[in-house]
Parts: structure tokens; sequence; C-alpha cells
């Protein structure tokens, strides 16, 4: 049986999925129904300095994104961090902990860009018991306007100021999460690194309107008839969070750097692919606040399955599929597949045709009775075909092998060649 | 006094008022938006969609699917009328699953077709609910038309010859439009007032005058039709009724299925119907169903069709077939009709059990007898009092593909004309198309 027992940067928890900082981690009560659901840790929703805790809007906070059966594909909020008191959450803090020891409990933090407010507030959270911090540096909207948030994750210098303040002020792990509202994320991680963060979490939300309403024409939500730009979150920023775990997992300097990943985990199966692409657990939100807490359990079962299915150790898992991310001059250029419709799947609904037909390179022909045919000489696979077909494994790329004759070209397949040494490439020249 | 089911002979009152309110409901209730977006999110938009080709008006369904999946199912509706100007009561009646849903590449892959019959009708009531005709008349050309006949292909003929700007007069023997739609189907497939809602919304359009009460034959003859008007289109249905051709069929409570499913329809009170306690209905069609489902809802004890050649033969739908077992009627399959038995009224029905042979149907030597108080006769209808002169072939008006027929200036199509199927949907379509014929041929285009 597989171990799902986490020991992420030394804090401990029983399985790696915690719920990021967000409205499920406000407060106590919340806290303490996720932990009897089962989940392994918590980022409690982010503490804020000492006095009158920040004003959130009293209207909607989300803008959902839909499909066709309000299936929930994306959230964005304007939320802004806590807007309870300090010593509140402080003493909630220290009463869940004591409670649920195994479990990890880290505090997300953001204050002012200034030594003393960090000082003042690492001080405030010592007595907790929390078994970390995590700096959120990745609020796109309302405290990013203050100078705290996402504009503190889009300085580099910032981030390696801050994270050093409190890594010479506090003795606890720190978890810097970033903002994926910036060009190159190698460069924020680096920079946490450089301060001597422990860890790095992302992504945080994205920037976005989600929808705007047509008869208020005003974006969603709509405050008083006005709308803000929100933080984008759930299912659908999945591939954007995906990509940038593995560019910071995958980056020489910041390869060693503990990932936790956050972005669209939905199921077991998304908390698998970002520990495949380097991350050490995940954080959970979005699907927490769709389904409930229960989602944990599906997500400790079919991890676990998974891992034994495939024999692995959560160690094997993570960074799994770091070696296989590259850049695209070392694909392998002579790689060549072919479009395949299995004739007795195809329930000859065209779509294959119509997308080869109008869109791609008219590869797909029609014959009598709707009998749906790859013409090889004409296919350069690029497997839109297989991705509008809706029936599952009915088109299929058939890779040839070395030597076989592509139909397109008129040539035989050749060995492994990329960009770098492609004929056309002028650099490629430039080096003989 | 009351009756129950129990209650011997041809009775009025066998079940409560509320008991009728609910066997004569929408036997399909119509989507609300949320199940109709969830309906339409199956559609997979195919390409030449093989729905479309299996519709005999061809309806481009997914585009109308993916209008109401954008919210948009006015513009739906649009993208229906155009091809199908009864698509309302076509969305209630069609046999779907033979049709559109049948060729469904869903049913292909999961046996759940696309609900395009549903789709239809929510995309369609939303329009008609709104009041509005969706089209405009041409250009007036100052040429007269008279459409005889006005049910299904008589209202399409009509609706599309006065779209194109023409003069349209509509003449029918009964005292409301709508033929087969108004009279002919069962009450739960269109209820409340539904196909005469929808004459109303189709002659919005303008330009056609209604002229109930006229037979052709009797108060017409269509010489003088053909010298008053341009043009002349026969919808005249099938007004003749088969005979069983077993001794006794002339007793009492033996009556034509499509009789009783009129009376049902025009009947304010149904509770003041009489039916009987056992009903044997022959046939195997969709009036066969229409008149058993619909004896056991008024609340017949017993009923029975008799169909004469195997299940797979019937021309009522698996769904059809389905929904009468579902509703308590027994379907017996290879049973012929011998003799109807009883002193004055009939009594019994006596059955030989039949087989496919050599020289084509056959008895098996088998028999048996049925209790019936009333016994309706499902087996088939024929045109009847067609007008001198037209050629006819298989007992039917001759018509090539765009509904001329052998006189010149006349065409024909629906049920009374060879063609395709007896269906509404296949009217409509050979009404439009005989319309755009002659609108070709007057204006000389």
């Amino acid at each position: 049986m597989a171990d799902l027992r986490s020991n992420f940067i030394g804090i401990k928890s029983p399985n790696p999925f915690w719920l990021a900082s967000a409205p499920p981690t406000d407060k106590e009560v919340n806290v303490r129904r996720a932990f009897q659901a089962g989940w392994g840790g918590v980022v409690w929703k982010t503490l804020g300095l000492e006095g009158p805790p920040v004003v959130n809007v009293n209207g909607p906070r989300y803008g959902v994104v839909y499909g066709a059966d309000r299936r929930v594909l994306g959230i964005n909020n304007i939320e802004l961090i806590t807007d309870r008191p300090l010593e509140v959450n402080l003493r909630e803090i220290k009463s869940v902990k004591r409670d649920y020891p195994d479990r990890a409990l880290i505090i997300s933090l953001m204050v002012p860009c200034d030594e003393p407010s960090w000082i003042s507030i690492l001080r405030a959270i010592e007595d907790t018991e929390a078994d970390g911090v995590e700096l959120n540096f990745g609020c796109p909207h309302g405290m990013a306007e203050r100078g705290m948030g996402a504009a503190v994750g889009q300085v580099p210098e910032y981030i390696e100021m801050v994270t050093r303040w409190v890594k010479q002020h506090s003795r606890m792990p720190c978890i810097v999460k970033l903002t994926p509202n910036i060009t190159d994320v190698k460069k924020p991680a680096e920079a946490a690194l450089r301060g001597g963060a422990d860890a790095v979490s992302l992504i945080n939300t994205v920037n976005s309107i989600t929808s705007v309403d047509l008869d208020l024409f005003a974006p969603q939500p709509t405050i008083d008839g006005k709308g803000s730009h929100g933080g984008y979150c759930g299912p659908a920023v999945k591939p954007i969070a995906l990509n940038m775990v593995a560019e910071i997992a995958r980056n020489p300097a910041t390869a060693n750097l503990p990932i936790s990943g956050i972005g669209g985990v939905t199921t077991w199966r998304d908390a698998a692919e970002f520990m495949a692409l380097g991350a050490g657990n995940v954080q959970v939100c979005t699907a927490a606040m769709t389904y409930g807490f229960k989602v944990v359990q599906e997500m400790i079962t079919g991890l676990h399955d998974y891992l034994d299915s495939h024999e692995m150790e959560m160690s094997d898992l993570i960074r799994r599929a770091v070696p296989n991310v590259t850049d695209w001059q070392h694909l392998n250029l002579n790689y060549t597949t072919k479009a395949v419709i299995n004739q007795d799947d195809c329930i000859k609904c065209g779509r294959c045709y119509a997308a080869c037909e109008d869109t791609s390179h008219q590869a797909i022909n029609i014959e009598p009775g709707r009998v749906f045919k790859v013409n090889e000489a004409e296919c350069v696979a690029c497997n839109l075909c297989v991705d509008v077909c809706p029936v599952e494994n009915c088109i299929t790329m058939r890779e040839l092998e070395v030597g076989e004759m592509d139909l397109r070209t008129g040539r035989p397949v050749q060995p492994y060649s990329n960009w770098t040494e492609h004929p056309n490439n002028p650099m490629a020249r430039a080096a003989e | 006094m009351s009756n129950s089911q129990l209650t011997p002979g041809v009775v009025p009152g066998r079940l409560t008022t509320e008991v009728y309110a609910v066997n004569f409901s929408d036997v399909a209730p119509p989507l609300d938006d949320h199940e109709a977006r969830v309906a339409a999110d199956r559609c997979y938009f195919c390409y030449d969609a093989p729905c479309v080709t299996a519709c005999p008006t061809s309806i481009d369904i997914p585009l109308f699917i993916r209008q109401i999946s954008t919210g948009t199912p006015d513009a739906a509706a649009k993208t229906i009328f155009h091809q199908n100007i009864l698509g309302g009561i076509c969305a209630r009646v069609c046999p779907t699953e033979n049709l559109c849903e049948g060729s469904c590449v869903r049913e292909t892959a999961e046996g759940k077709p696309v609900q395009i019959g549903a789709l239809q009708r929510y995309a369609t009531d939303h329009l008609m609910d709104e009041g509005e005709h969706p089209f405009r008349r041409g250009e007036a050309t100052g040429k007269r038309i008279a459409v005889v006949g006005a049910g299904p292909a008589g209202l399409s003929a009509a609706h599309r010859l006065a779209a194109k700007g023409h003069e349209v007069t509509l003449f029918d023997a009964r005292e409301k439009a709508g033929g087969l739609n108004e009279y002919g189907i069962a009450t739960y497939k269109a209820v409340d007032g539904f196909a005469g809602r929808e004459v109303d919304w189709l002659l919005g359009i303008g330009g056609i005058s209604v002229e109930t009460g006229k037979a052709l034959g009797r108060d017409l003859s269509l010489d003088k039709l053909r010298a008053d008007y341009d043009a002349v289109f026969l919808g005249l249905g099938l007004q003749g009724v088969n005979a069983l051709r077993a001794p006794g069929e002339d007793r009492g409570e033996v009556h034509d299925a499509v009789d009783f499913i009129r009376e049902l329809r025009q009947s304010r009170d149904l509770s003041a119907l009489p039916i009987g306690r056992d009903i044997v209905v022959i046939g195997g069609g969709m009036t066969a169903v229409d008149a058993a489902v619909q004896a056991r809802h008024l609340g017949a004890q017993n009923v029975t069709i008799v169909y004469r050649r195997g299940q797979e033969r019937m021309s009522a739908s698996a769904h059809e077939q389905e929904h009468a077992t579902s509703s308590g009627v027994r379907i017996i399959c290879n049973a012929m009709p011998i003799a109807v038995h009883g002193n004055g009224t009939v009594r019994e029905v006596e059955f030989a059990h039949t087989r496919d042979g050599a020289n084509g149907l056959e008895e098996t030597g088998e028999r048996f007898r049925l209790a019936a108080d009333q016994l309706f006769r499902a087996i088939g209808q024929t045109l009847h009092g067609h007008p001198e002169g037209l050629t006819l072939s298989g007992g039917k008006i001759a018509v090539d593909a765009t509904g001329r027929t052998s006189l010149s200036g006349v065409w024909a199509g629906g049920d009374c004309a060879t063609g395709g199927d007896d269906l509404t949907v296949t009217a409509v379509a050979e009404g439009r198309d005989a319309a755009e014929d002659i609108h070709t041929q007057l204006m000389g285009a």
C-alpha cells in the first residue's frame, strides 16, 4: 500500500492535500470541519496587520464560468484577505492546532512592504504553534493597489527582500506564494530562493473578467453597476499552473526548490499531474468551494489506487515527468504519426471531417455511407481530429517506424533529429 | 349513480374528474430552460448531419439546437419554421425515433439520441408564446390560389404561398381547420387546444382566407376552382376507412377508430363520453395506439390491440407501442378477425392466429375470442370522394416529385397523394414543395 503521508519542507501531514489560503480556511469552524473530512493540512486565510481589519465588498464576490449543466469551470473573486480581527484568527489557529497536532497548519501573511510590519506580524503569530508561514505575494486585486500581494510578487527584488526579513525574524518554514500575473515565473521563484525561502507555492489567481452582463454592460460580479478584475481559479487555470510549476521544476537554478502546487486541482488525477511536474504536495480551494470538503476522500483513494496500481511510492511520482518537459527545439522533428479512424467505433458524426476539411489539411475523405477515412498523403498529424472526435480512442495516432514511407513527404522516416541540427535553421548552419 | 371500470356495457364516467385530467394531460411535458440547455449540449453539431437527412422537411437540426444552447430559442424556432411551418405539432407527433432521433449519432454511440423532438418543441413553443409571426409576406403577386383541405399539407402549402405574396383561399370540409392535427391524434399529444392555436398562429402571416364547411364534390368542384383560381392545391387527406371484411362487422358498437378519436378530440367533457369495459382495437398503426390508449384513459378495463402480422411489422413506432403497453393496453400480434359475435351489439370478436406462409398471411388453424363491448377498426384509410379526371396510382392521386397531378394547374400533397409516408411531417414537406413549384410556375421564374 502506497504511503500518502507527506513531509513537505519538514511539515508533516497525513496526506499531501492541503486547503489553500482562501475562504474555506478563514475561520475555525471551517478548518475543523475540513480536518474532520480528512484534509492533510490547511493554509489559514491570509492575515494582515493588527488594528481595523480590511473591508470586503458587501455585494457578490465571485464571477463564474460554467459548462452547459452549470458545471463550474472557473471562478474569479474580488475578495480581499481576512476581514476578521487578527487576534480572533490567532486564537482560533492556536485552538485548532492544539486539537489537530498531526495536521499541517500554515499561516498565510500579507502586510505592507516594510520590515517593522513583518516583524510585528511574525511576533504576533509566534505562539500559535502553527507549522509554517506562506507569504501571499499573489493576490491580484484590492491589496495590490496598496502595494501588497501581486504588487510584491511582480517585483523579484521585493520578494527576495521580504523573504529575507521573514527568514531573519522567524524560525518557521517559509513558503513564498507566487503570482501568475507575470511574464516569466522563474524570476520570482529564483528571488524567493535567494531570499531564503524553503519553498514556493503557485499559482495564485489569474487576473480576469469572467463575463460581462449583457444587460447591465458590466463585468460580473457586479457591484452597484460596476465590476473590477478578479482573480481566476478553478479547473480552467490548471494548464497555466502546470506550466508554471514545470518551469520552476526544470529550471536548474530552482530545481531543488520545493513546490506546493496550486491551481485547479479538482481530482486525484490533477494532484498526481502537479506532483509529476514537480510539486511536493498540492493545495486545493475551488474544488472544495464547489463540492464541499468531502472531495478530499476521492483524492485520497484515487491517489492511493494510482500509486498502488503503478507500484510507486509518492516520492517516485514527484518530479517524474520533469525530465520529459523540454523546449521546442529539442523535439524530434522526424517523429511521424498519422491519424487512424477505427471504423467499428466511429459513430459517423463527421466532426473530424468538418474540422480537417474546413480548418486543417483536407486529409479526411468521406466515402459512401458516411465512412470517414484518413488520407495519409495529406495528414500532417496535427491531432485535431483526435481532439474533436467525441468517441474516446476512436481516432488514434499511429507512429511510423524509422524507415517507413511517409506518404505526405514521399520520403522514409528518418532517425531522431531536432531543430538545432535542422538544415533550415540558420543557427545550425552557423555552428558548422 | 356512478360507474366504475367494472361497470358492464358502454357507459360514461368510469373515472373521477381528477383522473380524467391526469390521463389526458400532456404526455411529454415541455423542457424547461435548464433541461433544454443540458439536452442541447449533447448535440455534436455533426457534419452533414444524419438527423437532417432523416427529417422529411430537412430542418437544420444541429443549427437550431446550437441556437438553443446559446440561449436564443427564437432564432432556433425560425430555423425550424423556415423548413417546417408546422414545427410545433411535428415536435409533438413525429415518430422521432424512426426519423431524426433514430439517425442521431448519439443513438449509435449510447442508445440515447439527442432529444430532438423535445428541443424542437421547446424552441417553437417559445416563439409561438410570444404571439408574433416570424415571417412577412412577399410583395403581392395578384395571383389567387385555392388550397383544398386545411390539414398539414394544405396549411403548409397555404403558408408558403402566402409568404410568396399570393392570395390564398383555404377550404375545408369540416368546421375547423387543422385536419389530422385537430381531429385525428390523441388528445394528450396536443393539449390546451394546440392544433387550433397553431392554425391561428400560422394564419398570422396574412393573405389566407379560410372557408370551412366546404367539401370538394359537395360545395366545390375542381373544374370551377381551376377556372376561378390560378392554381389549385389538393390536400384532401384520406376520408375512407377500410372495412374488416369479417361477418358481423355491421353489429352495434363497431366503430372506426378515427371517428372515436375525432369525437374524443372535440369533446368538452370527457366524463360524458361513453366507453366500453372491454375494448378491442384492430390495426397496427398510430391510430390504433391512439384509440387504444385513449380508451384505457377513459376508463376501459381491458383494451387489446390485435394486429394481423408480427410486431415488427406494426407501423406504430416502438415508442408508440411502449406507450400503449405502459398504459395497460395488451398487444396481440399475428391474429386476424374472423367474425364479430353478438346479439345486435358486439359481445365477442373471434380471431384466427396467423403466420407468414408461402402465399402470404395464412391461418394457423388456432382461434380465440376476445370479449368486446366496443370494437374499433384502425386498419387504414383510403382516398374517398376525389374529383374526376385525376390520374390515380395505388389508390392515391398520382403526383410527380414537385406535387404536380395529371391535370395542369392542379397540385396535390399529403396523405391523398402518392409520395412518402403518411406522416404529418411528410405532408408538410409536400405542401411546402408544391407551393414552391406553384410559385415558380405562376411567376415564370
